[in-house]
C-alpha cells in the first residue's frame, strides 16, 4: 500500500533529511515509525501525504507512483489518506460535528450521509456526546480523538499518525493506540511516527527506525510488552 | 442488469454531488454574509470606501445627466431669428416663411409684422412713451425659425444661418448658440471625464476588495492549512472568499445608491429654486431602476473580481508543513 523505492528528501542547503529509505507496507499492516527527533519521521509522512515532494526515488501509493500527481491532483490523493497530527489541527471555532465533517464536506458528500458518517465516526472514538461542543472546551485526550474521527470519517484506505501521543499521558497514549489498532483492524493501512518505544512494544507491531534520514531497522515486534526494540 | 444499475448508481452519485456542490455554494453564499454581519465596524468601512468610490463617479454622472437635459430644453427653445431690410411688403415676408419652412432643418416658423414687434417691444421694454414720439415704426419685419429638435452639430446650424443670410430681402440673421456649444463641449469633456475617474475608482474597488479579502485570507490561514490538508481543492478554499468579494461589491453598490439619493435629497431643493427663476418646470431626475442595477451589478462585479485577485496571488502561498 505505501512504498518507498529508494527515497531521498534534500532541503535546499541541509544535509539529506532522508537518504536511500526503501521500505513496503502491504494494505491493512499497521506499522511504526520511530526515531530521534530530527531522525526524518517527519519528512516521511510529508513525502507520503504530498506534503513534500522527493528530491530522488519514488513513493508509491495505493499502487500509484505519486510523482506523477500534478498539483491539481492533490487533493484528491490526500483525501486516500487520513492524517492526525500532534497538535490535532482542530478549527476551534467550528463545533466537534462541523470539524469532522470536513473531509466529507470538502470531497462534496450530501448532508444527509454527512451526518450518518460523522455520528459513526464520534461513535467509534467515544465522543457522540460531544458533537456540539467547541473543540477548545475538550481535554488533550478528547481533542486528538475528534482529530482521529475526522481522520477517519471518510474511510479513507491510509491512515498516518505523526506523533499522535506526543502530548499524551501513558493510560490516554495507549487508548490511542488501541484505537488505530481497531482502524486497523478492519482493514485500513495504519502508518503511525513516535517516538515512545514503550508504547510501540506494547502494541507489538513491525516497526520501522530511522537514524540520520537512513532506515536502520525494520522488523516485527514478536512478543507483546518485551523488551528487545532499540531505538 | 448489473451494469443498468450501476448506471443508475453513477447517476445517482452525480446527482448526489451535484446536489452537495450547490449546497456547499448556497452555504457559502450565505455564511460569508454571516461572518461580514457579525464583524459590522470592519464591514461597514469596507463598504463605507467601496460605496464613496461608486458613488462619486455614478453622482457625477447624474451632474451631467441633468445638465444635458437642462440644455437640451435650451436647445428646444432656440430660435433663429431672420430679420428682414426694412419696407419689404407682407406678402413677401409670408412667401420667404413658407419657403423656410420647407427646408428639413426648419421646425416651424413664424412671421412678427413690424406692428406687433412694436407691440411688443413696447410692452417689455418700457419705452412706451418714448415710442410714442417716433413718427414711423423702425422696426422690421421678422421671421422666427424654430429648428427641428435634435440639431446640436456646430455646423448645422451655422449653415443654416449662412444660407439664410444670403436671401434677397433678408438683412441678417440673429443666432445666439456659440454659449450653448461650449456649454456642449464642456459636458463632453466632462462626460470622458466621468469615464476616466469611473475606471480609476473602479480599479480603486478592486484593490480594496482585494486588500480585504488578503488580510481575510491571512487571519484564516490555519483553516485554509488545514482544509488543504484534508483534501479541499482550491475552487473549495476560493469559493468563501469570493462570495465575501461578492458581497462587498454589492454592499458597496447599495452604499453608493443611498449616497446618491441622500446628494440628490440635498439638492433637489435649490435646483426646484434655480428652475423656478427661469421658469422651468425642471426637476432632478435620479439613478432609476436601471441606473439601480448597473451599480449594484457593476460593485458585485468588482468586488468579485478583487477578491478573484488576491484569492488567486495569495492561496498558493499558503501550503501546509
Amino acid at each position: 500500500m505505501i512504498q518507498f523505492d529508494h527515497v531521498s528528501k534534500r532541503y535546499p542547503g541541509t544535509q539529506d533529511a532522508l537518504s536511500d529509505v526503501s521500505f513496503n507496507i502491504d494494505a491493512g499492516d499497521m506499522v511504526f515509525l520511530t526515531g530521534h527527533s530530527g531522525a526524518g519521521k517527519s519528512t516521511l509522512m510529508k513525502l507520503i501525504a504530498l506534503l513534500e515532494r522527493p528530491s530522488r526515488g519514488a513513493v508509491i501509493v495505493d499502487g500509484r507512483n505519486i510523482a506523477g500527481i500534478k498539483r491539481s491532483g492533490i487533493p484528491h490523493h490526500r483525501r486516500k489518506i487520513g492524517i492526525i497530527f500532534q497538535d490535532h489541527k482542530l478549527l476551534h471555532d467550528r463545533t466537534v460535528f462541523d470539524n469532522v465533517a470536513l473531509p466529507l464536506v470538502v470531497a462534496g458528500v450530501g448532508r444527509v450521509e454527512v451526518r450518518k458518517r460523522v455520528r459513526a465516526a464520534l461513535d467509534k472514538v467515544g465522543l457522540l456526546d460531544k458533537e456540539r461542543v467547541l473543540p477548545i472546551t475538550l481535554s488533550g485526550g478528547e481533542q486528538q480523538r475528534v482529530g482521529i474521527a475526522r481522520a477517519v470519517v471518510h474511510k479513507p484506505p491510509v491512515l498516518i499518525a505523526d506523533e499522535p501521543t506526543g502530548n499524551l499521558d501513558p493510560t490516554l497514549s495507549l487508548e490511542i493506540m488501541k484505537l488505530f489498532s481497531l482502524f486497523n483492524e478492519v482493514g485500513v493501512t495504519v502508518l503511525i511516527a513516535s517516538h515512545d518505544h514503550r508504547l510501540i512494544h506494547r502494541m507489538g507491531k513491525r516497526f520501522l527506525t530511522l537514524s540520520k534520514g537512513r532506515l536502520v531497522e525494520s522488523q516485527l515486534v514478536l512478543n507483546a510488552g518485551g523488551d528487545n526494540g532499540q531505538g | 442488469m448489473a451494469r443498468a444499475s450501476g448506471a443508475r448508481k453513477s447517476q445517482f452519485r452525480l446527482f448526489g454531488l451535484l446536489g452537495a456542490w450547490l449546497a456547499h455554494h448556497g452555504h457559502s453564499f450565505f455564511s460569508t454574509l454571516g461572518r461580514l454581519w457579525r464583524t459590522p465596524v470592519a464591514t461597514t468601512m469596507t463598504l463605507g470606501v467601496i460605496g464613496i468610490a461608486l458613488a462619486l463617479p455614478a453622482g457625477l454622472h447624474l451632474l451631467v445627466t441633468n445638465a444635458k437635459t437642462v440644455s437640451g430644453a435650451w436647445e428646444s427653445a432656440l430660435q433663429v431669428s431672420v430679420f428682414m431690410e426694412p419696407g419689404v411688403a407682407a406678402p413677401e415676408v409670408q412667401a420667404l416663411a413658407t419657403q423656410l419652412k420647407l427646408r428639413p432643418e426648419v421646425g416651424d416658423t413664424r412671421v412678427i409684422d413690424p406692428q406687433e414687434a412694436l407691440a411688443e417691444f413696447r410692452t417689455q421694454s418700457g419705452f412706451g412713451a418714448a415710442l410714442d414720439t417716433l413718427r414711423e415704426n423702425p422696426l422690421p419685419a421678422v421671421v422666427v425659425l424654430t429648428p427641428v429638435p435634435g440639431i446640436s452639430a456646430p455646423g448645422q446650424l451655422t449653415a443654416l444661418v449662412d444660407e439664410v443670410e444670403r436671401l434677397p430681402n433678408v438683412d441678417f440673421v440673429q443666432l445666439d448658440t456659440r454659449w450653448l456649444q461650449r456649454l456642449f463641449a464642456l459636458l463632453a469633456i466632462i462626460d470622458r471625464g466621468i469615464v476616466v475617474i469611473g475606471v480609476m475608482l473602479g480599479v480603486a474597488v478592486i484593490v480594496t476588495v482585494g486588500n480585504t479579502i488578503r488580510l481575510d485570507i491571512q487571519n484564516r490561514r490555519q483553516e485554509i492549512e488545514v482544509i488543504k490538508l484534508i483534501g479541499g481543492s482550491d475552487a473549495f478554499i476560493r469559493r468563501p472568499f469570493l462570495y465575501s468579494g461578492f458581497w462587498y461589491g454589492f454592499g458597496g453598490g447599495l452604499t453608493a445608491t443611498l449616497l446618491v439619493a441622500v446628494a440628490l435629497l440635498a439638492l433637489e431643493g435649490p435646483a426646484a429654486r434655480l428652475a423656478g427663476l427661469y421658469g422651468s418646470s425642471f426637476s432632478l431626475s435620479g439613478l432609476g431602476l436601471t441606473g439601480l442595477g448597473i451599480l449594484l451589478g457593476l460593485g458585485a462585479f468588482l468586488g468579485w473580481a478583487g477578491s478573484w485577485v488576491a484569492v488567486g496571488r495569495h492561496l498558493r502561498q499558503i501550503e501546509p508543513t
